[in-house]
């Protein structure tokens, strides 16, 4: 007896009221009750602090009900600009992801052609196990190993390059050699994962063109070249849609673990100038106001690399 | 295909290439794990570079007697189930109700969620957010507000929707509810990127970091290894810049430190390789889709 109307129902399933509608799938509404209150608490209540941003700084009363900032709401993105901490802050950020984007991006493609190569299949599988490895390590486990393995008196490279005759090198403790520590390390903890994404794009490119460009007497490179690496195409430039989006982002213990005393000019980026300024300085309205300006800048990025890519032909992120 | 001579001996080139790469990936590990093996007067001379001299655990058996480190490290490890775990409920109960075609608002619900991935508050909101919810220095502070990434919600709603809708209007037909379709047919059928997205969980909590630095301050006793790993390099490493602080004994200081590393380390080496072909997966499908 039970049966008949709901196959009725499944058949014409916009027809039904909202009564019959919840009693099919009210469930579902219960499934997303807890997670649609994580999203309002955790990332939309937030929010409402951006407020803060436009207001007098107060270390104990809400936004709400503090009075306005001077200069129309605007003193302290006016003070982040004048503040020679920030403006130091912001050039190391950009120049921080921008070495990773020119240096750090292109790596994990010339490591995915690399394991493309790769006949052994066992031999590739467990180079890619290795090669992936980093990737789970913290930036605080990292930061112990660098600063073993580089340290400037006993460190492994050092010992090694003293040895050979040459001079210990301060990886970490000289701001131009912290700078090419920081993107050095970032290729070894993630080129190795990110060959995933182009390895798997490389399974969708047709044996038959390989087929075809052996038979026309293309060697290896040229078939790199002129096969693998427009096959890969799309997926680069979804992925450099992505970070480009994130230029003006600011990981926090990456370059909080690697710091150190001796290379603050260079190694301070935005998110430790808002975690030393705002949770340890208890300047709540200026570091607000850096932290929204990250974000706006980040989204007006990432619409504008997508916006490009779209106009190259590519399919963009959306 | 027969392969010409030139050909084969490129193969060998790129394998050894590889190894020179596998050896760089291994290295910073080997060398630390050797000195955390190391007797001092070895380590002092210079003479421990990837194979341990002077073999003793003396400063694995320091680490496990001081219960600070012990405490730390299993309470991280208690978090780590713990965050993984709700996590896990959290990301099916957003994603699954989000493939159903006639869930009415599922546009907006989908945008509401979306937009959290290309819009934060920022470091200070989320602080200032926490502090008046009373959360700061709980244990609580260190598992709800990241119990949900957006991206894996991605990743488990691409893999639901791969699953045929046809098994879905199957068990409707059949008389099933939505719960019975995701427990009986949906979960089954998703082991692979269910694990996935619970290494992928599992792994930032045992790696976090930050949010312990922001929000622990007064709770020596809900600090992650991280946090812990974190101070005590710091410490030891102070010598090492040559600001002479140290009244740490620099051979003891330095074992242990690489002691503490390795604890951290060795939990992460144990699961990750098991799962590698169930994460390729997951990490493909959230590329497509992300």
């Amino acid at each position: 007896m039970k049966k008949a109307p709901v196959i009725n129902e499944t058949l014409k399933p916009r027809k039904l009221s909202w009564g019959n509608y919840l009693r099919r799938y009210g469930t579902l509404y219960l499934l997303l009750l807890l997670p649609v209150v994580f999203f309002v608490v955790f990332r939309y209540m937030p929010m409402a602090y951006i407020l803060g941003a436009f207001k007098q700084n107060n270390i104990i009363k809400p936004p709400w009900e503090v009075a306005w900032a001077k200069k129309n709401g605007f003193e302290w993105f006016i003070k982040a600009f004048k503040n020679r901490d920030f403006i130091y802050a912001l050039r190391n950020t950009i120049t921080l992801n921008l070495l990773d984007l020119v240096i750090g991006f292109p790596a994990p493609i010339i490591l995915a052609l690399l394991l493309n190569e790769l006949t052994l299949q066992r031999f590739k599988r467990i180079t890619q196990t290795i090669v992936y490895l980093p990737h789970f390590l913290s930036w605080i486990i990292i930061s112990g190993l660098a600063l073993r393995l580089l340290a400037p008196t006993d460190g492994l490279l050092n010992i090694l390059l003293t040895r050979a005759g040459g001079e210990a090198i301060p990886f970490l403790n000289k701001p131009n050699w912290w700078v090419g520590t920081y993107v050095a390390l970032g290729v070894w903890k993630e080129a190795g994962w990110n060959t995933i994404i182009y390895l798997a794009a490389l399974t969708g490119i047709s044996p038959e063109l390989y087929e075809a460009a052996a038979v026309d007497g293309a060697g290896r490179f040229r078939r790199m070249w002129h096969v693998t690496l427009p096959g890969l195409r799309p997926t680069i430039i979804t992925l450099l849609i992505m970070n480009l989006g994130r230029i003006l982002g600011s990981e926090f213990d990456r370059p909080y673990a690697l710091s150190n005393k001796l290379v603050t000019s260079v190694s301070n980026t935005i998110s430790i100038f808002v975690y030393q300024n705002g949770i340890k300085g208890s300047q709540f309205s200026l570091t607000t106001a850096v932290g929204l300006f990250q974000s706006v800048i980040g989204v007006f990025f990432l619409l504008g690399a997508n916006k490009i890519a779209k106009q190259f032909g590519e399919r963009g992120v959306w | 295909m027969i392969k010409s001579r030139a050909t084969k001996i490129g193969d060998w080139i790129i394998v050894a290439i590889c190894c020179v790469l596998i050896f760089i990936c291994l290295v910073p590990l080997l060398n630390v794990l050797a000195r955390s093996l190391s007797s001092t007067e070895y380590l002092i001379r210079n003479e421990v570079l990837l194979w341990p001299k002077g073999f003793n655990l003396d400063a694995y058996t320091t680490v496990l007697k001081d219960a600070k480190y012990t405490h730390s490290l299993v309470f991280t490890a208690w978090l780590t189930v713990g965050c993984t775990v709700l996590s896990m409920i959290m990301t099916i109960m957003c994603a699954f109700p989000l493939i159903y075609d006639n869930l009415r608002g599922r546009a907006f619900l989908n945008g509401f969620v979306l937009f959290t991935m290309y819009f934060s508050a920022g470091t200070i909101p989320h602080y200032l957010l926490l502090k008046n919810l009373g959360m700061l220095d709980t244990v609580w502070v260190l598992i709800v507000p990241n119990c949900l990434s957006v991206f894996n919600v991605i990743i488990m709603r691409s893999f639901f929707y791969g699953i045929p809708d046809s098994l879905r209007e199957a068990a409707e037909i059949d008389g099933a509810g939505p719960i019975r379709t995701l427990v009986q047919i949906y979960l089954p059928l998703s082991t692979s990127v269910m694990a996935t997205l619970a290494l992928f969980y599992a792994v930032g909590r045992w790696n976090g970091f930050s949010d312990a630095l922001l929000y622990i301050k007064n709770r020596q006793d809900l600090y992650p290894i991280q946090l812990l790993l974190y101070n005590i390099l710091q410490n030891t490493s102070s010598i090492e810049i040559g600001t002479q602080e140290g009244f740490f004994d620099p051979g003891v200081g330095e074992t242990m430190k690489m002691a503490t590393v390795m604890f951290a380390t060795v939990p992460i080496l144990l699961v990750y390789p098991w799962l590698q072909r169930y994460f390729v997966t997951g990490v493909t499908i959230g590329a497509v889709k992300g």
